[in-house]
């Protein structure tokens, strides 16, 4: 995986709870292009762990010059944003990955419907770009508690296909009335909370929009949990994953090898199989589906932990 | 550098020819004395100084008559190259890769300024100067896809991702071994690999997809694949079947060094910046048994690989027809 070395060159707050950086090449070199909704995932050293979460770029995706994206400090969390809310500063390097894309745009929409809950604005907001740029026709939805929890609203422009839904204010958002009607060949995206997710693919299946018009993005943060042992096949090796560590960060620590890219359950590329399962793995993925999922067979360490007794990984 | 580019065809009266240089790069396909399956995947660009996986796009001796054989393919039959149109930026990003990676890589040859969007573009061995604004496909004679492998080696396919599948949306194919564009063009990864033998089974197509949509910006991959051509041919489409099948029987005893091409295949993988589209180009090589025992270790190897080959496989790639008389040919040099 290619890594780049990024100079952090401006913190904003953009709310209470979110703060927006903005990365720069440490020379001034041009970064590398991408496409909207794409992310970057940031090393965070600490010790001898290095935690790895993955941000979606909210910055313009045809502007080389500099990569931003926003952090929603999650206090409850296994540590990352509170690390890029307190740790980093302005003038800090930071280590990066190249941007990678789980929520691209289908080019072929005649029509692209975005809804963003809270911070699952973050995706639209290189996307916007992309659309203006390309001239598609598209409208967004976005949702949230209060106007101050809103951070995406001083990155947004002021536009009639920009709706702000505030549910303190009694403007909340109607799905039904956002989807029926959409002209044919429209493509719904949603990023969110798991529940606007479901709700969003509901109505829009109860209205006959092909599935394959309906893309979401979920992927977050590890959560933290209960500690909790596995074993390694191949070796007999029995490793601790802390509270506040994903399973793969432990195995990463441990120098036990797995492929990973998103880091949060959305990519794949991670998946272990399981050779001995006594207890329940708390599957947190968006991956594997429900079936695999209650097999018990495999896991996505980068996200999912277990509670039992006894969990051998195929490694 | 000075730089030499024959003067050849690859139709009718087929003047191809490889001088030892290009005999000596030739990407010689196996790397053991049996051939099965196998993703066989390489990090590119990347190799020794002078062979063809040095850079990303290798530009060769048969550069400009390979690019004259692919103007009257498309003046023949213009569906060789076909984009769908949501693949117009996967387009744009292609016509990128390939014009800075051969300016760079090729200063003598290929020179790009670029000022914004709006940009010049110097090909040296076709002729060829363009000023042109960036994204804007009214400022180009062709789309842009097109436009750019008019002018580059290989054939190219770009494939669109969704669904957890990849979609080939695009192409600009000239010189293919007997798949036709104009009836893929839409499928996904396992729809157009259908007439693969025995692979699907095997599970080496899941593994494939798994392993294209995990392929990132900056990291791009190279294989290598194979068939057999009587005849040094580009074109072997099944749209002109007529033209080039019954040449299959013209091989004898006698001629079977000279007519009987090896034809490699060096494919690539690339994931575009804009469109987050994969592109995946499909550089062609051939080499005559002649030529290609000119080395004894490659003629001694491609005797062993063609003789114990799976009957379904020689059927596949096409040469079972004539598998006896290619493999008392190399016999021959097999004496070691």
């Amino acid at each position: 995986m290619k890594k780049l070395t990024l100079r952090v060159a401006e913190i904003t707050a953009l709310s209470p709870l979110v703060k927006r950086f903005r990365l720069i090449h440490p020379d001034g070199a041009p970064l590398p292009l991408f496409s909207g909704g794409a992310h970057i995932t940031v090393d965070m050293p600490e010790g001898d762990l290095i935690r790895r979460n993955s941000y979606s770029l909210v910055s313009n995706p045809y502007d080389g010059a500099g990569y931003e994206i926003a952090v929603r400090r999650e206090d409850r969390g296994r540590g990352g944003s509170l690390y890029m809310h307190t740790r980093v500063s302005e003038g800090d390097l930071l280590t990066v990955s190249a941007p990678k894309n789980l929520f691209q745009l289908d080019l072929r929409a005649r029509k692209h419907v975005l809804i963003a809950g809270g911070i699952g604005i973050t995706p639209f907001l290189s996307q916007l770009h992309q659309l203006d740029i390309l001239q598609q026709p598209y409208e967004l939805h976005y949702a949230a508690h209060s106007r101050s929890e809103a951070a995406g609203l001083t990155l947004l422009p002021d536009a009639p296909h920009i709706h702000l839904h505030i549910s303190e204010e009694g403007s909340r958002m109607d799905l039904g009335a956002i989807l029926d009607g959409q002209p044919l060949g429209s493509h719904v995206y949603t990023c969110g909370p798991d529940g606007l997710i479901r709700a969003v693919a509901d109505q829009a299946a109860r209205l006959n929009w092909p599935t394959s018009a309906i893309h979401s993005e979920a992927f977050t943060a590890p959560p933290p949990g209960e500690p909790f042992e596995v074993t390694i096949a191949s070796t007999g090796q029995h490793l601790r994953v802390g509270a506040d560590q994903s399973l793969l960060e432990a195995l990463e620590a441990a120098h036990v090898p797995v492929d990973y890219s998103c880091r949060g359950g959305a990519c794949g590329r991670c998946e272990t199989g399981v050779s001995a399962c006594n207890g329940q793995i708390l599957h947190h993925d968006h991956w594997l589906s429900p079936d695999e999922q209650a097999s018990q067979t495999k896991i996505m360490p980068c996200m999912s932990r277990f509670k039992g007794a006894r969990l051998e990984l195929d490694l | 550098m000075t730089r030499h580019f024959n003067t050849e065809t690859f139709r009718g009266d087929y003047t191809y020819h490889n001088s030892p240089e290009a005999i000596r790069r030739f990407p010689f396909p196996f790397d053991q004395d049996t051939y099965t399956y196998s993703v066989n995947i390489a990090p590119h660009p990347g190799g020794p100084t002078g062979s063809t996986f040095e850079f990303a796009f290798d530009v060769d001796e048969h550069y400009v008559s390979e690019m004259q054989d692919r103007a009257i393919t498309l003046a023949e039959d213009p569906n060789r190259c076909q984009s769908l149109p949501h693949m117009e930026l996967a387009g744009w990003d292609l016509l990128e890769l390939i014009m800075v990676s051969k300016a760079r890589d090729y200063p003598d040859l290929f020179t790009l300024n670029r000022d914004g969007d709006q940009w010049h573009w110097i090909n040296r061995p076709l002729g060829i100067e363009q000023r042109f604004t960036f994204l804007d496909p009214a400022t180009l004679p062709y789309g842009p896809l097109e436009y750019i492998t008019r002018q580059t080696q290989g054939d190219f396919a770009l494939l669109h991702e969704r669904d957890r599948n990849l979609w080939l949306d695009a192409g600009m194919i000239t010189s293919q071994a007997d798949w036709s564009l104009d009836f893929d063009v839409g499928m996904n990864f396992f729809e157009w690999h259908a007439p693969v033998p025995k692979a699907r089974q095997m599970g080496v197509f899941d593994k494939a997809l798994k392993f294209l949509l995990a392929v990132e910006q900056q990291q791009a991959y190279r294989r290598l694949n194979w068939t057999m051509t009587v005849n040094p041919r580009l074109d072997t489409s099944p749209e002109n079947y007529h033209k080039w099948g019954p040449e299959k029987r013209s091989i004898t005893p006698q001629n079977v060094g000279q007519k009987q091409f090896l034809r490699v295949e060096l494919q690539t993988f690339w994931r575009l910046p804009r469109s987050n589209a994969l592109a995946f180009p499909i550089r062609c090589y051939l080499c005559c048994l002649e030529d290609l025992c000119t080395n004894p270790e490659w003629a001694r190897r491609l005797h062993l690989v063609l003789r114990d080959i799976d009957p379904v496989l020689a059927d596949y790639k096409g040469f079972a027809v004539n598998q006896k008389t290619i493999v008392e040919y190399l016999a021959g040099f097999s004496c070691v």
